[in-house]
């Protein structure tokens, strides 16, 4: 069992405070989706976790199993099993992501894969996501599809095998079969038994990943919560009575 | 002053002469010099007498065969003319020619070695490289050691002939080593030139490319990893004077001392005659530390209006904070995310590097002054 717990959580961008007081605990085997509009600071919690160094934390507490995680560097937070599949993953040139994938594994499992089960391994998890084999030569995110993009960043989260993962607005440019493809990969990491907070402005991806909790996010911090039928809620409403005049559901 | 009459005005046009005396001696204030660290290359600014202090390796495949010749050889001076002093008193100074000769139509499937193994003291070189018809090999000129050395490289790419020339500056630290490495290219050959820059305290190389007839086409790569104390300068000059031909440059550094230092200067010239030329050029730079420098000075005068394309890049920066940041985030540690970053920078040079002990070598090279080998390199190979 895992336990990510965010306690009051303060974080600026160049000074000006963008969140105001998170709290929050996802534990393992538990989906928490947090919605919000534009500009509420969904991914800026998103990244704050992960250690992006534009996000200054000025107070508050993230802990992972109880160990300090805003001590921890960017590469120690994944190593003790925190992921966060991103909205814009980084192209590095050069790199193939072959290369790439067993250099984070062997990092994250603290030895080299065997080469023979890693090739089986990695095989198999780019087959379930209907990837091409020939991805893999490919430099990483270089040239990149949105929707290739997001199916790198599942496929990682697939051999990462994370505590808890973190997906940003993993839904946003992906088209309906996409989409799907991309939902039933985190849901085959999430029967692993994971923790998973799920960050959308949209409820879409909600119908193939079904969350346990539903949190409102609005100027920085959580303003309702609930289970999925809160969901349904803002897919019918949206987010208007939190002051934001934009639908939760696509239009 | 023979050489003027060929001046025609241009900015472009080079000065060329075989009389050393046709250039003074630099001050730093001239535009070829204005980068170069003076001090160091002073001594090869007077006519010595030559101490080759090298110890000289070959290997040579079937199909190749190397011969010392005079000064006096019909193909010397073919392919390159003199365009500074230091090139024009090691081609009238030099006291024997290596002329290697690939045997018309012969494949080799194995590289021609040329390794140089230098000990302290002045030298000077003089190579021709003759590339005879429809013939396909790799010539590796491989440095080593430490001298000072001031040499003229020769390349002759024959019709429809395929060369690639690796020229691997792997030198001790306190070697100097100025070079002049002039191609000419007859109709439809290919010709590939890779400068691999890893050791000695000042590298300064001419790599020059003109075309004898159409449909020629060069690709020029470079590689530069200085660090501290290390001077790497780079001079281009590709002068398109036939149609349909093409050159392609792709230049790349990384600088990681204080004092670290790499020029790279990309001239190309299409003159009028030159129509339907096709043409880019890239410099990318990687400052590591503070204090590095890297010029960058790309040039292209076009004198027709009826070319393929045109361009040219050049961009000088720091370390990418986003992709430090996205690989850290797969629990790569910091100092392997930076290797990663860098051996991919180079990637689209060194991969051009077929001769496959050669390119582990220089990878190995790059990893060890990055201070490990990354896990996971040994199937990205």
């Amino acid at each position: 069992m895992s336990k990510l717990e965010i306690r009051d959580l303060h974080v600026a961008v160049d000074d000006t405070p963008i969140l105001k007081g998170v709290d929050l605990t996802v534990e393992s085997g538990q989906t928490h989706a947090i919605m919000g509009p534009n500009g509420s600071g969904k991914s800026t919690l998103a990244y704050s976790i992960a250690g992006h160094p534009k996000y200054t934390v000025t107070s508050g507490q993230v802990l992972l199993d109880g160990q300090n995680v805003l001590e921890m560097a960017v590469d120690e937070r994944a190593r003790a099993g925190l992921f966060l599949a991103m909205q814009y993953p980084v192209e590095v040139p050069g790199v193939s992501v072959s290369n790439f994938l067993r250099t984070a594994a062997t990092a994250v499992r603290g030895e080299a894969p065997k080469l023979r089960t890693w090739v089986k391994e990695v095989n198999t998890a780019m087959t379930e996501l209907e990837m091409d084999k020939a991805f893999a030569e490919r430099n990483v995110n270089e040239g990149f599809s949105g929707g290739e993009k997001k199916r790198h960043e599942i496929l990682q989260m697939a051999l990462l095998k994370p505590k808890i993962a973190i997906l940003d607005e993993t839904d946003s440019g992906l088209d309906v079969d996409a989409l799907r493809v991309v939902s039933e990969g985190v849901n085959r990491v999430r029967e692993t038994g994971i923790g998973t907070l799920l960050i959308t402005h949209y409820t879409r991806i909600l119908r193939y990943i079904k969350p346990d909790f539903v949190h409102v996010f609005f100027d920085g911090r959580i303003v309702e919560s609930g289970g999925a039928e809160l969901a349904n809620e803002l897919e019918a409403h949206g987010y208007a009575r939190y002051g934001a005049n934009e639908p939760a559901a696509v239009q | 002053m023979t050489a003027l009459l060929n001046k025609t005005g241009s900015p472009a046009e080079r000065f060329t002469s075989r009389n050393p005396d046709d250039f003074a001696v630099p001050t730093g204030r001239e535009e070829e010099w204005r980068f170069s660290p003076l001090r160091k290359l002073r001594p090869l600014f007077q006519p010595f007498v030559s101490q080759d202090s090298f110890r000289f390796e070959t290997e040579l495949p079937a199909g190749v065969t190397l011969t010392m010749v005079g000064r006096d050889h019909e193909l010397v001076g073919t392919a390159l003319t003199p365009a500074d002093r230091v090139s024009a008193l090691a081609a009238a100074n030099v006291g024997q020619v290596v002329l290697v000769t690939i045997a018309a139509e012969a494949q080799l499937s194995e590289p021609v070695t040329l390794r140089s193994i230098g000990k302290p003291g002045l030298n000077y070189g003089h190579f021709v490289i003759d590339a005879r018809a429809f013939s396909s090999a790799t010539v590796v000129m491989d440095h080593l050691g430490e001298a000072t050395v001031a040499a003229n490289v020769e390349v002759l790419v024959g019709d429809g002939a395929n060369l690639t020339l690796v020229s691997v500056q792997d030198w001790d630290a306190e070697a100097v080593h100025v070079a002049a490495h002039a191609a000419r290219l007859s109709r439809d050959a290919r010709y590939t030139h890779i400068a691999v820059n890893l050791g000695g305290a000042v590298v300064r190389l001419n790599p020059t490319v003109t075309y004898a007839g159409p449909g020629a086409s060069a690709e020029l790569y470079g590689l530069s990893f200085a660090g501290e104390g290390q001077h790497q300068e780079s001079r281009l000059y590709v002068d398109h004077s036939v149609p349909q031909c093409s050159s392609h440059v792709v230049y790349k550094s990384v600088l990681d001392g204080d004092t670290s230092r790499t020029v790279w200067i990309g001239d190309v010239r299409i003159r009028p005659a030159a129509v339907a030329t096709t043409t880019y050029e890239l410099n990318r730079n990687l400052l590591l530390t503070d204090g590095a420098r890297a010029d960058s000075v790309p040039n292209l005068e076009i004198e027709t209006g009826e070319i393929a394309g045109a361009g040219h890049a050049s961009a000088t920066g720091r370390f990418d904070d986003l992709q430090l940041f996205y690989l850290q985030s797969r629990g790569i540690p910091e100092d392997e995310a930076r290797r990663l970053v860098v051996r991919g920078f180079f990637a689209d040079v060194i991969n051009h590097i077929t001769v496959p002990e050669l390119h582990d070598r220089l990878m190995a090279t790059i990893d060890a002054r990055l201070g490990g080998t990354p896990a996971g390199a040994e199937e990205d190979s």
